[in-house]
């Protein structure tokens, strides 16, 4: 049931966003469906993984108190549950492409690129949400409205071409814009992102992946006075 | 395991702080307003305070001491599951901490299952946990039961599950808080001959208990703690009424 659930999810959602939205941007986005589920299961990955390791720790402070065990694996484990559920929620992107007629690319199996670069960012930014979240509580509500601005910058419903050129900037700086113009990249153009973006999205994923961690380590002995 | 040393546990100079100020500043909101009024105050509380000692292969130690003197603070630092403010702990073999029964256990999930999720935590493996599954049942008397989400059970079956999966492995060191008070009369007698048993391998038993006469039966040392510091240490002999003489 709960599988289901996570494929039908992404489904419905994608059904109920493209009857609000396709009236709006129909014209000027082909295969206007796939162009939705593309941006939006992506990034509904980042969004959920952090948004649940945020509270992984403070949530585990009763067995963290009682038995020792490596504290890094609750953060992680929400990351690898996200993941799980953006398998399924490809599956419904594969069917909605089937559907509405959109073109197979062959890039398309490249697609775990892009996914692998965004889990260095996700798990980089979970570590680093979840510990700081022991000494701040407030951080979680912070992040609901910080979630809240981020998937309305970054071009998931919308094409980036309405954006006016002084604007442009927030997007460049928005690491979620790039994974997910690398994803959309394999996925509706069938052109393979070259070195440049290449490298760009592999050193924001290490980038996130190494503060995280060092906030992790740095502050993981204390976790233990403050849940 | 350290090959040039044959302590098993090897506590130096360990101390433990904790921030006990009454208003816990846990938001970036209240730190602000704080740090605006020039107002951050942290009062210190030393649990743990300087505490040496060393326990050698086949000894055991009993932890005693009034209530509020350190003694789980010391429990949980040697288990790992804190680390000391200052002072290193080193612990050379396995640890099978009874610290608090069941912890970890997953209310909505059934007996089967927390024993694999338990296990986990303790860290074996799957396949090691299958293996021990009848033992776990058979000692736990919960045949009837392994399929009942165990927030259907009694705090005394859930004692009973969680000691018979924390003592199934044999261990260098268990840790024991207080647990032999768990169950009735005839589980607390089984709960008894298995730890006897595991000490009869050559484990190491840690054991913190009110009742000087379990220490006197079970532990070789003992160590006297009060208010964070080491009173006094040495074989139970000699300790025991010492401290039975200064709580008259």
């Amino acid at each position: 049931m709960g599988l289901l659930w996570t494929l039908l999810n992404p489904l419905l959602t994608m059904i109920v966003m493209t009857i609000v939205f396709s009236a709006l941007f129909r014209t000027q986005i082909e295969h206007f469906p796939v162009y939705l589920l593309s941006g939006s299961i992506l990034f509904t990955l980042n969004i959920e993984a952090t948004n649940t390791a945020l509270t992984s720790i403070i949530g585990n402070g009763s067995l963290i108190k009682k038995v020792y065990i490596p504290k890094y694996l609750f953060p992680l484990s929400r990351v690898v549950s996200s993941l799980v559920n953006f398998c399924f929620a490809f599956l419904a992107l594969l069917i909605v492409m089937a559907v509405t007629g959109a073109p197979f690319q062959l890039s398309m199996l490249l697609a775990i690129v892009p996914v692998f670069y965004l889990v260095l960012f996700t798990t980089g930014l979970s570590l680093a949400l979840s510990a700081l979240t022991v000494f701040f509580r407030d951080i979680a509500h912070l992040y609901s409205v910080f979630a809240l601005l981020w998937t309305y910058l970054t071009p998931i419903f919308y094409p980036i071409t309405i954006i006016p050129e002084r604007y442009m900037v927030l997007f460049e700086w928005n690491p979620m814009f790039h994974y997910v113009n690398y994803f959309r990249k394999l996925i509706l153009e069938g052109t393979v992102p070259g070195l440049t973006e290449n490298l760009l999205c592999l050193s924001i994923g290490i980038m996130a992946l190494a503060i995280g961690l060092v906030t992790f380590y740095r502050t993981q002995d204390r976790f233990i006075l403050h849940i | 395991m350290n090959p040039l040393s044959d302590f098993i546990i090897d506590v130096n100079n360990v101390s433990m702080k904790f921030n006990m100020s009454k208003e816990k500043v846990d938001n970036i909101k209240e730190y602000i307003v704080r740090l605006v009024k020039g107002r951050i105050k942290i009062t210190e509380f030393w649990a743990l305070k300087d505490i040496s000692l060393s326990i050698r292969r086949g000894e055991s130690l009993g932890i005693v001491g009034v209530n509020g003197s350190g003694k789980s603070t010391l429990l949980k630092v040697i288990a790992g599951v804190m680390k000391p403010t200052t002072g290193s702990i080193g612990v050379y073999g396995t640890v099978a901490p009874l610290i608090e029964l069941g912890a970890g256990f997953d209310y909505e999930l059934t007996a089967r299952e927390n024993i694999f999720l338990n296990g986990a935590i303790l860290g074996y493996s799957r396949a090691a946990m299958s293996a021990k599954f009848e033992e776990i049942m058979d000692f736990s008397e919960l045949q009837e039961f392994v399929d009942v989400p165990i927030k259907n059970f009694s705090s005394g079956m859930v004692a009973r599950l969680g000691f018979a999966i924390a003592t199934i492995s044999r261990p260098d060191i268990l840790i024991a808080d207080e647990i032999l008070g768990v169950g009735d009369y005839k589980f607390q007698l089984k709960c008894e001959q298995r730890m006897n048993e595991i000490i009869s391998t050559g484990a190491t038993i840690i054991l913190v208990s009110h009742a000087i006469e379990q220490i006197e039966k079970m532990c070789t040392h003992t160590a006297w703690i009060n208010k964070g510091r080491l009173m006094a240490f040495g074989p139970t002999s000699e300790i025991a009424p010492q401290y039975m003489a200064s709580l008259q």
